[in-house]
C-alpha cells in the first residue's frame, strides 16, 4: 500500500552549535530557485506538525535536552536527517572541550548529509532518502 | 415533500461535494499563491496528500478533552454549512458558525501552551473583528426580502447585490479574516508556519490537524456560498454569474493575501468595525428610505 507520508513530508529545523553556513542552505531550499513545496515539504517550526526532523551543526551540552525534547515531541513516523559534518560527526568542532559530537550521540539518525556547508542539491537528496525510511517506518506501524 | 427532497439533496450534495471542492480550491490557491512568489509550487492534489497523511500518523494529544472539542468544531461547521444550503434561516446559520469558533478556540484554551492560548485570543479578537459586520449582513438581507430565509431569498425578485453593495464590500472585507488570508491572519495563517501566527494549531497534531484542515474547506466552501447568495435570483443564468463572482473574489482574497503585509490586531479590529459603521450602516440607512 502506498503511503501518503512520502508525499507530504513536514520538516522541523534545528540548529545545534552550526556556523549557520547549513541553516542558510537549508532555507535556501524553500526559495523560488529550489522551491521543496514542490514535493509537499513545509518547514512548520512545530515538532506536532513535523514528520522529519533536520539537525545541522555538532551537538554541545546545552542542547542536547532540547533535540531530545523536539524528537520525543514528533508524532510516528518520524525521521532525522543529519546536515552537514558537523552534525554527521562533530566536524572540526569534534574535539571541542563543549561538544559531544554528531547528533547521533543523542537520537537516532536515519540520514547523513555531509558537506561543509551542504548544498541545497545535497540537502534535498537527503530529505528524499529520508521519505524511503519514512514509508518503511510507516509500514512497520500498520503491522503493529 | 418536494420541498423535503430538495433539502435532502443538498444537504449530501454539500457533505460530499463541499470538502472534495474545498480541498481542490485549497490546492489551486497553494499554486497560485507560489506562482505569484515566483516558485512552481506544489500538486494540485497537495492539501488531499497533507489530510491523508496526518491520518496516518501517531495521535498525540495533550489532555482528554481536546479532539472531543475538535470534533464539535468540525460537526458544528458541517452543520452551519447544511442548514446554509438547504436554505435555512440566516440567523440560526450565523449562531452556529459561532459557536463551532467557540469550540475551535475552547480547544485551544484547553492545553497550557503559551502559543495555543495566544493564538486562541487571537483567534476570539477575530471573532469580535467580524461578528458586527456579519450581523449587519443578515440584517441587510432582511431589510431586502422580509425574511431571513435563505431559500426566500434565492427566489427573490432581483439579486441582493442591487440593494446591498455596502454591506458586499463590508463582507468581503471580513471575509479576509475568516479565510484566513494575510493582512488579517493572526491565529492560524496558511504562511509563516514557524511563526506565532500559527498558534492556534500549536497543540493539535495527527488526526486532529486534519480534523480542523477538513473544517477549514467546509467553511471557505460555506463562505463562498454567502458571496453566491448576493448574486443569486430567479434568473436561469444567474447562478453561472454567482459562481463566477465567487471565484472572482476568492482571487481577490489570494491576490491581497501575497502583497499585503501582516497588521497588528488592533488594526485588524477597528479597520472591520470602521467598514461594518460605514459601508454596512451606510447601506441600511438608505435602505430605510427606500422601503418606508
Amino acid at each position: 500500500m502506498m503511503s501518503y507520508v512520502t508525499k507530504s513530508p513536514w520538516i522541523i529545523h534545528y540548529d545545534g552549535s552550526s556556523c549557520n553556513g547549513c541553516d542558510i542552505e537549508v532555507l535556501a531550499c524553500l526559495t523560488p530557485m529550489y522551491d521543496v513545496e514542490r514535493f509537499g515539504i513545509i518547514n512548520t517550526g512545530n515538532p506536532k506538525h513535523a514528520d522529519i526532523f533536520l539537525l545541522t551543526g555538532s551537538v554541545n551540552e546545552q542542547n542536547i535536552p532540547v533535540i531530545k525534547q523536539i524528537y520525543e515531541q514528533m508524532p510516528e513516523p518520524k525521521v532525522v536527517v543529519a546536515i552537514g559534518i558537523c552534525a554527521t560527526s562533530g566536524g572540526i568542532f569534534a574535539e571541542c572541550y563543549n561538544v559531544q559530537g554528531g547528533s547521533d550521540k543523542v537520537v537516532p539518525v536515519d540520514v547523513y548529509v555531509p558537506g561543509c556547508a551542504a548544498r541545497p542539491e545535497a540537502i534535498i537528496d537527503g530529505v528524499v532518502k529520508g521519505l524511503g525510511v519514512l514509508a518503511e517506518k510507516r509500514a512497520a506501524m500498520v503491522k503493529k | 415533500m418536494d420541498r423535503l427532497t430538495y433539502i435532502i439533496v443538498a444537504v449530501a450534495a454539500y457533505l460530499i461535494l463541499a470538502p472534495l471542492a474545498g480541498g481542490l480550491l485549497a490546492g489551486v490557491d497553494r499554486r497560485i499563491t507560489a506562482r505569484m512568489q515566483g516558485r512552481v509550487g506544489p500538486p494540485i492534489l497537495q492539501p488531499f496528500y497533507d489530510v491523508f497523511k496526518l491520518f496516518e500518523k501517531e495521535g498525540i494529544t495533550v489532555n482528554k478533552v481536546q479532539d472531543f472539542y475538535i470534533q464539535c468544531f468540525l460537526i458544528f461547521i458541517v452543520i452551519t454549512g447544511c442548514f446554509f444550503f438547504a436554505g435555512g434561516d440566516l440567523l440560526l446559520i450565523i449562531f452556529t458558525l459561532t459557536l463551532a469558533s467557540i469550540f475551535l478556540i475552547v480547544a485551544a484554551f484547553s492545553s497550557n501552551s503559551p502559543y495555543a492560548q495566544i493564538g486562541a485570543e487571537r483567534e476570539l479578537l477575530q471573532m469580535m473583528a467580524y461578528e458586527p459586520m456579519v450581523l449587519i449582513t443578515a440584517i441587510g438581507f432582511y431589510l431586502v426580502y422580509g425574511t431571513f430565509n435563505i431559500s426566500d431569498v434565492v427566489a427573490g425578485g432581483g439579486p441582493a447585490i442591487v440593494y446591498l453593495p455596502g454591506i458586499f464590500i463590508g463582507f468581503v472585507y471580513i471575509l479576509t479574516i475568516k479565510l484566513r488570508k494575510s493582512p488579517f491572519d493572526l491565529s492560524m495563517s496558511h504562511h509563516g508556519h514557524q511563526e506565532l501566527v500559527k498558534g492556534l494549531t500549536t497543540e493539535f497534531s495527527g488526526k486532529t490537524l486534519a480534523l480542523i484542515e477538513i473544517a477549514h474547506w467546509y467553511e471557505n466552501i460555506f463562505l463562498m456560498g454567502f458571496v453566491y447568495l448576493f448574486f443569486a435570483w430567479s434568473a436561469p443564468w444567474s447562478p453561472i454569474l454567482a459562481v463566477l463572482i465567487c471565484c472572482i473574489i476568492y482571487f481577490l482574497e489570494i491576490f491581497i493575501d501575497n502583497n499585503e503585509a501582516r497588521v497588528k490586531w488592533q488594526l485588524a479590529i477597528n479597520t472591520s468595525w470602521i467598514a461594518a459603521a460605514t459601508l454596512g450602516f451606510v447601506n441600511m440607512l438608505v435602505l430605510y428610505f427606500i422601503v418606508f
